[in-house]
């Protein structure tokens, strides 16, 4: 059963181009569906500016999307209340030095989502904090300390005991790691794993790094100017990658093998741009393989056998 | 073969704080050579003090310090000037914050010229130009009147490379220059990194904490922890046989793709780096160290491991036995 089933879901932002032009529409997530079943780990990977953050904000409930929909449980996400909402779905963001209140102790800023419900005594709450510090790795003296006083994976860690305070069924991770070194972005990724096995946790991941995603998700899809391009299970996307995008993508991976250079990705050197999103396929400017009919025909999904999809005529 | 750039055990304090303690890099001509370890490693701190760029109440002191043949240490701040930006140059992480705002992308990049070699402006804007076109920049005539923020990140750092080779520099100093790019991006920039390298004759210090970027770019790396570097060797060499217990960590945490076991937890290094107090003996690296003995409290020595390759550690290579990261 899944998890969290979104449908064509879309956002539009207005932005001004000058007095007297017309405002121009971006649409930064476009139609766009998906679902992950319970337990499982879908991976959103993509460029800046394809849309990916966008999409994390609108399932968090902090930006309303223009039309599409999303089922939690069973449940109208999008009609939900706030405090309904952050007892379903919680986020870990990228940057632990933002995301924590300077001036509050950890303690305090983890137990913040169980007072905002309003339903839990201060014993309780104590009780609930105490029990998740540790379960991710942090001591009860920690608690007690401001998060200038903790490293940057402690306060990952903190975020995190933040978002699972109030027992959600979907974390979503927005770039978790990308501001850690690799030796403890190792240890949060691997606490994740953990935390999603014991708890029975379902996460979409954001993230840049193909080689986080390939090794955290079950499911993997790729998003280019707002629209999802490909999904498929991680092993075969990584394996067999459909879509000229992801090919392009997995090519400009770096793997610490010595003596192989770096690749020539082949993607040219025009950059997407969200406010002018190009006729037909919206990747054919940069596309290797890209034919007449790509220039000017949208291609639509295709879905496969087991669910999967990538959107390209040519695939 | 004598090195472009040659520094024996430098030492940089801040106050109480000891950011690099000891530290020897050779930079040989025409190599690529990469100085990689996490934040607050002092790789960072180690080229601004070469460039005597050092923040305010940065301290350097050093056996030797020479970029080619000259010593750095002795160098009035104004012979140093004039070699900064002219025969080194830098590139840093974010090309937004190291590019003047308020100025075109033309004069800054003439001004290098103008500046430093004394050419009229129309001749530096003519060799801007050209540089653009090099490291290739689409319209290299439109964007000299462009401003920074019109530009995207990538060509913000492809102006910042014209930049930087504006006055045919010997050295390059890099400074995790793809960082803050997307994949495909940085892929791009490496690859002109590499091409400059070739063409030009350039010698390139990079620093990067991406073990992915040094295995693809460098031909010697240097691996840095807590101010000191910890293990040095050819690039192939590292990569085949890492010897420093801290060097083999690093190297099991990076997923690497198409090698991914999901059933099993990444390897990781447990703890964080000790915050370093000036006379701190030992190994910086014993309180995170699975084979840490008592012997790991005082010096330690350096070992070599064959050819140019060498590590500082206590234990011989025999005494660990541990599997190799997969």
């Amino acid at each position: 059963m899944s998890a969290i089933e979104v449908a064509n879901l879309r956002r539009e932002f207005r932005v001004r181009s000058g007095l007297f032009a017309a405002d121009k529409h971006v649409i930064a997530v476009d139609d766009v569906t998906f679902g992950v079943p319970a337990g499982g780990v879908l991976g959103i990977v993509g460029e800046s500016g394809c849309g990916k953050s966008t999409l994390a904000r609108l399932i968090l409930g902090l930006l309303t999307p223009t039309s599409g929909s999303a089922l939690v449980e069973g449940k109208r996400l999008f009609a939900l209340d706030r405090k309904a909402r952050a007892r379903l779905i919680q986020p870990v963001f990228q940057d632990p030095f933002a995301s924590l209140n300077p001036r509050r102790l950890v303690k305090d800023i983890v137990a913040l989502p169980l007072a905002a419900q309003g339903t839990f005594t201060r014993g309780e709450i104590a009780r609930r904090v105490a029990t998740i510090l540790e379960r991710v790795g942090l001591s009860a003296e920690m608690g007690d300390r401001m998060p200038a006083q903790l490293s940057g994976g402690q306060r990952q860690r903190a975020a995190i005991a933040r978002a699972l305070v109030l027992e959600p069924r979907i974390v979503i991770c927005d770039e978790p790691t990308s501001a850690l070194d690799v030796s403890v972005q190792a240890q949060i990724l691997n606490l994740l794993a953990d935390l999603r096995r014991d708890l029975g946790l379902t996460y979409i991941f954001i993230s840049h790094n193909l080689a986080v995603v390939e090794h955290v998700a079950s499911e993997v899809a790729v998003m280019y100017l707002g629209r999802i391009v490909e999904r498929n299970e991680t092993d075969a996307l990584f394996r067999r990658p459909r879509h000229p995008y992801t090919q392009a993508l997995l090519a400009s991976v770096l793997t610490p093998e010595p003596g192989r250079g770096v690749p020539d990705v082949g993607l040219g050197d025009t950059l997407p741009d969200p406010a002018n999103i190009p006729p037909g396929c919206r990747f054919h400017p940069r596309c290797r393989i890209a034919v007449e009919r790509c220039r000017s025909v949208a291609p639509a999904p295709m879905v496969g056998a087991g669910g999967a999809m990538v959107e390209c005529h040519l695939a | 073969m004598s090195a472009l750039l040659d520094i024996e055990d430098l030492e940089v304090t801040f106050g109480r704080t000891a950011a690099v303690r000891g530290a020897s890099l050779r930079v040989e001509k025409g190599e690529t050579h990469c100085l990689v370890g996490e934040s607050g490693c002092g790789k960072s701190v180690t080229a601004l003090a070469m460039m005597n760029l050092l923040a305010r109440g940065g301290h350097r002191s050093a056996r030797r310090m020479t970029f080619a043949g000259i010593d750095l240490l002795s160098l009035p701040d104004r012979a140093m000037a004039r070699i900064r930006g002219n025969r080194m140059s830098m590139i840093f992480q974010e090309p937004m914050t190291s590019l003047n705002p308020a100025y075109t992308v033309g004069s800054q990049m003439a001004e290098v010229l103008t500046r430093h070699k004394g050419a009229s402006r129309a001749a530096a804007l003519d060799r801007a130009v050209e540089l653009m076109g090099r490291v290739g920049i689409t319209a290299p005539q439109m964007r000299l009147g462009q401003f920074p923020h019109q530009l995207s990140g990538g060509l913000r750092q492809r102006v910042m490379i014209a930049m930087a080779l504006m006055c045919d520099p010997e050295l390059l100093v890099a400074d995790e220059p793809t960082t803050a790019l997307d994949v495909t991006v940085q892929a791009q920039i490496l690859r002109l990194l590499a091409s400059l390298k070739r063409e030009f004759g350039l010698s390139i210090l990079l620093i990067t904490h991406d073990l992915g970027i040094v295995a693809r770019v460098a031909d010697r790396v240097s691996v840095m922890y807590a101010g000191e570097v910890v293990e040095r060797a050819p690039a192939a060499e590292l990569f085949r046989a890492p010897q420093h217990p801290y060097t083999r960590g690093l190297l099991s945490c990076v997923p690497v793709p198409g090698r991914v076991r999901r059933d099993r937890p990444l390897g990781s290094i447990p703890g964080t780096v000790p915050a370093i107090a000036p006379g701190f003996a030992g190994c910086a690296f014993r309180s995170r160290c699975a084979h840490a003995i008592e012997v790991c409290e005082h010096d330690i020595p350096r070992r070599p491991a064959g050819g140019a390759h060498d590590y500082l550690c206590q234990l011989l290579p025999r005494e660990r036995a541990e599997p190799q990261p997969a």
